[in-house]
């Protein structure tokens, strides 16, 4: 996409600068039990844009947006401090309401995670837990959902069966419309293209694009050339730290990141820059 | 290096296989001669009037066990009235909610402890706890014996069912904002269904048999039952009273009831292991 047709999609507010910024990310530090995983994470989402996490293994991409909808507290050890601001209200604050906040915020995980249900309930789900709805209501939702998720044609014959008979990148775009049917306003997707084949991924990184824009879009991935053919801005990872975040292209330029993978050398490099030029926020 | 001769190792590998196949097919072999005899002396033992008279006096031919037999499933079902609610409900909070707290620890090994505890011992419990304030045996307090032996196996069963969920299902529905209630019993719940209907049915299978616990308890009767609060008949017991008179009609009775629960165990334990396997398929 050119960027003068991103121009047109984007907020007539924001003609040239980056439209601001739907989560902003203050001062974050996450902790596994004593361990720490993030440090000082400082970062800004914008609105209805596709944001890339990237770096190595075990970086902290993964813990990072999992701190968005807050989904971490399942595990009792695990803790995050700082502020994750959603339209500048903290979602961390334990006052915010979990239930809003993830009807707000969604998230597709890695392994696709039908549940043991069918098709069209699998959908209903979500749309059941936040809306009272008519029985009408929620088939005309869940269709729109499948259709915007580009599954409607492969299962409008089969909405009974089970969501688990479903092929691997079915079943992600299964997930993918039963998180946008309850209408979010940001989309979480944690590696979302790891475990299914090329077609489908192929299938998923179109169907991004066209959600774009609608949604806020966070993808975590390991893949250099999907985050540089999907994503307007990249947050480059290292070590539980942000070495930089900024417009795809600028990243990736910096980085070289198609050419080559950066030494260790040269990361351990930036990582001290980092660390340097940390000034924590007062939270 | 001195080489070693693999004579000496060839020839233990030989007596421990031998052995061990040996060890099971006389495990085999017991296991088949009692299903067979009672099969057989069961079989003969079993005519219209078993399953639909009372039993009559020694030396009176005819009768029937059909008194014991409506005994025996009010009280097994009763007792899974009763466990089964508590039972899946300590299960949940067990798996969901006290993964590291110290109450689920101590629950956890009490159900450990009170699973492998004689059940004669629960037969006593429930005799003092229920036989003697009421002042008479009486089918509640066999209820009660057989619902303290079900409920440590349905609450590990349960336990251990719902830990096989994987995590990731349990994010993916509180991701989508749904309560954790919710979550436990439209996602993982559903997820677990077979595994939970097992457990279920092995603490069925478990105390339709049992006898110990009903001697203190539900105790017995030759008439035909109509409340729990009197003498409960049964299969169980009366097994235990026919098998020892010297009467051989009796004695026959005893090898039909037996046939009965035999076979009535052996179903359930056979329908669960096909509902294990249909959901690993």
């Amino acid at each position: 996409m050119d960027t003068s047709s991103a121009a047109l999609l984007a907020p007539p507010y924001c003609e040239q600068a980056a439209p601001p910024p739907k989560i902003r990310v203050l001062n974050l530090n996450f902790f596994y039990g004593r361990q720490q995983a993030l440090f000082h994470n400082r970062l800004d989402i914008p609105a209805r844009r596709v944001t890339a996490i990237i770096g190595p293994s075990g970086c902290g991409k993964s813990t990072h947006i999992r701190t968005y909808n807050r989904i971490f507290e399942l595990y009792p050890d695990q803790r995050a401090e700082g502020q994750v601001l959603l339209d500048g209200v903290n979602i961390l604050d334990p006052g915010f309401d979990l239930t809003e906040l993830r009807r707000r915020v969604g998230m597709i995980f890695q392994k696709p995670t039908p549940f043991p249900m069918s098709i069209f309930d699998n959908v209903a789900y979500g749309l059941r837990t936040h809306y009272r709805l008519s029985r009408s209501e929620i088939a005309d939702r869940v269709e729109a959902a499948l259709k915007k998720a580009a599954l409607w044609e492969e299962v409008k014959d089969f909405l009974k069966k089970p969501g688990t008979s479903l092929s691997g990148g079915q079943q992600q775009r299964l997930c993918i419309a039963r998180s946008i049917v309850v209408e979010p306003e940001v989309l979480l997707m944690d590696e979302p293209c790891s475990a299914i084949d090329p077609v489908a991924t192929a299938k998923i990184e179109e169907l991004i694009l066209e959600l774009k824009e609608k949604y806020t879009i966070v993808i975590v991935t390991h893949n250099m050339q999907q985050a540089a053919r999907i994503s307007d801005q990249t947050a480059y990872f290292y070590q539980g730290r942000i070495l930089k975040s900024g417009p795809t292209p600028e990243i990736f330029e910096e980085f070289s990141l198609l050419e080559e993978v950066p030494t260790p050398k040269r990361l351990a490099a930036l990582l001290a820059l980092t660390e340097e030029t940390e000034t924590p926020y007062a939270s | 290096m001195k080489y070693r001769p693999p004579t000496g190792r060839k020839v233990i590998n030989g007596v421990v296989s031998v052995s061990a196949a040996l060890s099971a097919l006389l495990g085999l072999l017991i296991l088949f001669w009692i299903i067979w005899e009672v099969l057989y002396r069961g079989l003969t033992a079993l005519n219209w009037d078993f399953f639909t008279h009372l039993p009559t006096p020694p030396g009176v031919p005819g009768g029937g066990l059909a008194n014991a037999i409506v005994g025996t499933l009010v009280l097994t079902l009763a007792a899974t009235v009763v466990a089964v609610p508590v039972g899946l409900l300590a299960g949940i909070y067990l798996a969901e909610f006290a993964e590291d707290s110290r109450l689920g620890d101590l629950s956890r090994f009490s159900a450990n402890v009170l699973m492998g505890l004689p059940s004669i011992i629960v037969g006593v419990f429930a005799y003092s706890l229920v036989v003697l304030p009421m002042g008479n045996f009486c089918g509640y307090a066999g209820v009660v014996a057989l619902a303290v032996i079900m409920l440590p196996v349905i609450t590990r069963t349960t336990e251990d069912m719902l830990r096989l969920v994987p995590n990731t299902l349990r994010e993916a529905a509180l991701a989508l904002g749904a309560p954790r209630w919710r979550v436990t019993l439209a996602v993982v719940f559903r997820a677990a269904k077979s595994g939970l209907l097992t457990g279920v049915l092995l603490a069925v299978a478990r105390v339709s048999g049992e006898t110990a616990p009903l001697l203190f308890t539900a105790l017995n009767s030759p008439y035909w039952f109509h409340s729990l609060a009197d003498p409960t008949p049964n299969l169980t017991v009366t097994i235990f009273h026919y098998a020892m008179s010297p009467y051989p009609d009796w004695q026959s009775k005893a090898w039909g009831a037996s046939f009965l629960i035999t076979f009535g165990v052996l179903w359930i334990t056979i329908a669960t292991r096909v509902m294990l396997r249909e959901r690993k398929g």
